[in-house]
């Protein structure tokens, strides 16, 4: 019979050091279009075509049409940059995209530094650099949750980071929500809510939990976690990738910056 | 249909059909309904009898304004969920029906129409007030109820579990499904069929390649559409390494629930190990955004994934035969759930769940799509039809799957990765696929202008926990958490 603890103790430490030293490998990942206005062709609209969850539009405006974008809606299936002819969308590896702001995840051409956001300031104090985590799927594909599980495999091994998730609200200090808030899931998650002891947090995992996504709207499925409870990091993806999700809990943390403003990822 | 041997039949002619098909060894496999035309519902039964041959499909409109047919659920059980799903989606009543309450919408969701009536407007909520939860009287002395979720602990998903017990025994298991229904066969209605496919693969995220292949096949056959051979082949890879690691994750899941550490962490290293190959190779960890009707949205060189995997593979084997001598984990699995072949046959079991109690069935054998009919595809079998068995079908099925991968690898053929598609205007056809959790069918009417007009998707979770309180019924607490952990289900597939 095989003795386990040697087992593993064979197999060495397989656990990425990220974010201190090396880079997160999610090589050859796929994460969000980048944008390029200059190269759209006027009266063209093709990558709204194709654009599912309507993270492209065209909207009318005074000087013609304009396409917004709004990243709080993409699910990163690439549809757009494989479409589009004039190579407006570029595919990237642009994953760490959580903001604390919903307006950050929406592209805005005179793109303005935002101030700096207090809230992560806040939490610090409060918790010093340990977080529990209660997480409620509302309805997801359950994409997100593989890539959640992750979080505690041991190449990510999030207990080195001092988070940890817990099965009861009453010791949770941030409630991590993924999927759309479905009509029958809607009350779990107020009572999950509502059992949380005070500070609390909540974090719109995946681009269903952000904006309802590709799958929002309908007779039964909700359009995310928005205008249900107070949203305090959001965190498109569809799903965002372990390192992402890491990233978006350090951010809530002050641990980590933010990358992206006014719908522009700055590396 | 294409892909089907269709019967027309009048409502009273149902049960008679039904009965001769089941006594010439056919198997139901699903129902739906949908609305031809406004006010004129068509109830669809979809069966499968012999290997090769085209599914027998059973199609019965209801005119003038009926909505009522007789029940098949006493005739063949798993017919059971399919029927109350129509009751609730698309209005029509079952009589005679052993259990006829609602079932995916929960009571108090009140839809002024059956949501899938496509009078319906597709934007509208449906107005829902939490009602409670019709449970069936259990008495005795001694006798407790446990209510369990839908927020379990850990990170899963949404379900609730009513455990009636005495001491450590259940008497009996009840769940309450469906938390997760978000309406999605509602939401293919209009689409394109390119954009079907985004929300195909968004059914279930660990089986997003199976449930978009089986969508994109359905578009394709009512195309006519050739999909050229080197799209084929990388199908078989790509749906391959969506079960490799699945049942990886699988391994190191079931190792949680008996408390054996280090196998977890070590399953799940796979997993990982799986998807950063998945990652790297296709750009996408649950191999999202690959597929598309027609054959392959992009061009993949996959020849370097065949080194990847002979590196992990001596490992894998090596893991699977150490949990295979591992005393205080077999001893959880084994005699844990067992699964008699009848009830597996009965309500409708799927997958690996079905071979691991004496049937052996997988649609890449029986009806080969893709590339595998230029594949020898092993189904292993076994008959104990418990835990340890449903375990060991899937490690049976990680050896077969590499297998595969290589063989897909070395004879990949060049040319082009896809085709046009055009689908004739009304056209209506089956794709299918034999996904990680067992089968996937989906079924797909066009509509004039070559529209989606309905798409039916049966998932292999659906039928799966209708099976699973058959196991929990008279067993212990202690081995729930094995015995849920064992059948490898996934909510979001189930409620869709």
């Amino acid at each position: 019979m095989p003795v386990w603890t040697l087992y593993g103790l064979k197999r060495g430490v397989v656990t990425n050091p990220w974010p201190q030293g090396r880079e997160a490998t999610q090589g050859g990942v796929q994460g969000m279009p980048r944008f390029h206005p200059e190269r759209c062709k006027e009266g063209c609209r093709i990558c709204a075509d194709v654009c599912l969850p309507g993270a492209i539009r065209i909207a009318e405006t005074k000087n013609g049409e304009r396409l917004s974008l709004d990243y709080g809606k993409c699910v990163a299936c690439q549809m757009c940059t494989e479409f589009c002819p004039h190579d407006a969308m570029e595919k990237s590896e642009d994953w760490a995209f959580a903001v604390s702001k919903r307006a950050d995840l929406v592209w805005d051409e005179a793109f303005a530094s935002l101030p700096a956001h207090e809230l992560t300031q806040k939490i610090h104090s409060a918790f010093g650099r340990s977080l529990h985590v209660r997480h409620v799927d509302a309805g997801s594909c359950n994409g997100c949750e593989s890539e959640l599980q992750a979080l505690n495999n041991p190449y990510y091994n999030l207990h080195r980071l001092g988070i940890f998730f817990t099965p009861s609200p009453r010791f949770a200090d941030l409630l991590l929500v993924t999927g759309t808030v479905t009509y029958a899931m809607k009350e779990a998650l107020l009572e999950t809510y509502n059992a949380m002891p005070e500070p609390r947090w909540v974090m719109a995992m995946g681009t269903c939990a952000v904006s309802g996504g590709a799958v929002g709207g309908g007779y039964a499925s909700g359009r995310g976690v928005e205008g249900i409870l107070p949203v305090d990091i959001y965190v498109p993806g569809c799903p965002p990738n372990p390192a992402a999700m890491i990233q978006a809990l350090l951010l809530l943390l002050n641990r980590a910056t933010q990358l992206v403003q006014g719908g522009h990822f700055a590396k | 249909m294409i892909g089907a041997t269709e019967i027309r039949l009048s409502p009273d002619e149902l049960p008679k059909v039904c009965r001769t098909l089941m006594a010439e060894g056919a198997r139901l496999q699903m129902a739906y309904a949908w609305f031809p035309e406004p006010g004129t519902p068509e109830v669809i039964y979809l069966a499968d009898r012999k290997r090769l041959e085209p599914f027998p499909l059973l199609r019965c409109r209801l005119r003038d304004g009926r909505r009522e047919l007789p029940s098949l659920a006493a005739i063949t059980p798993l017919l059971g969920w399919y029927e109350r799903e129509i009751q609730d989606l698309c209005g029509i009543r079952f009589t005679g029906h052993p259990e006829p309450g609602p079932l995916v919408l929960h009571e108090g969701a009140e839809p002024p129409m059956p949501p899938l009536d496509p009078r319906y407007q597709p934007e509208q909520m449906m107005p829902y007030s939490p009602q409670p939860w019709k449970l069936p009287p259990v008495e005795g002395d001694d006798v407790q109820q446990l209510p369990f979720g839908p927020v379990r602990a850990d990170v899963l998903e949404s379900a609730q579990i009513v455990f009636y017990y005495v001491g450590e025994g259940i008497l009996h298991c009840h769940p309450r499904l469906f938390f997760k229904h978000r309406g999605l066969e509602k939401q293919f209605e209009g689409l394109t069929p390119l954009m079907g496919v985004v929300l195909a693969e968004r059914i279930s995220g660990v089986d997003s390649f199976a449930h978009a292949l089986a969508f994109c096949q359905a578009i394709e056959s009512a195309s006519a559409c050739q999909v050229p051979q080197r799209a084929q082949y990388l199908r078989v890879i790509l749906a391959e390494l969506e079960r490799l690691y699945n049942h990886l994750h699988y391994l190191g899941h079931l190792c949680h629930t008996t408390t054996l550490k280090v196998g977890e962490a070590q399953g799940k290293l796979f997993e990982e190990q799986c998807k950063q190959i998945n990652g790297t190779f296709t750009g996408s960890r649950l191999l999202r955004g690959l597929v598309m009707p027609g054959g392959m949205r992009r061009d993949l060189d996959l020849s370097g994934i065949a080194d990847q995997l002979c590196v992990l593979e001596p490992q894998i084997i090596d893991y699977m035969e150490e949990l295979e001598t591992t005393n205080s984990h077999l001893d959880r699995l084994l005699t844990t759930g067992p699964l008699p072949r009848q009830v597996a046959f009965d309500q409708g079991a799927s997958g690996p769940i079905k071979r691991a109690s004496g049937i052996q069935r997988d649609l890449r054998w029986s009806h080969p799509y893709a590339a595998y009919r230029s594949f020898t595809v092993d189904v292993p079998v076994r008959t104990e039809g418990d835990a340890h068995a449903r375990s060991q079908i899937r490690m049976e099925e990680i050896r077969a799957s590499l297998k595969l991968i290589y063989s897909a690898v070395d004879q990949m053929p060049t040319g082009p990765v896809s085709a046009e598609v055009r689908p004739a205007p009304g056209a209506e056809a089956i794709g299918w696929c034999e996904s990680t959790r067992g089968s996937i069918y989906h079924c797909v009417h066009l509509d004039e202008a070559g529209r989606l007009a309905r798409v039916k998707v049966k998932s292999p979770s659906f039928s799966n926990w209708r099976v699973f309180p058959f196991t929990v019924h008279d067993s212990n607490m202690m081995d729930y958490a094995i015995n849920e952990a064992s059948f490898g289900l996934t909510m979001a597939g189930c409620d869709r």
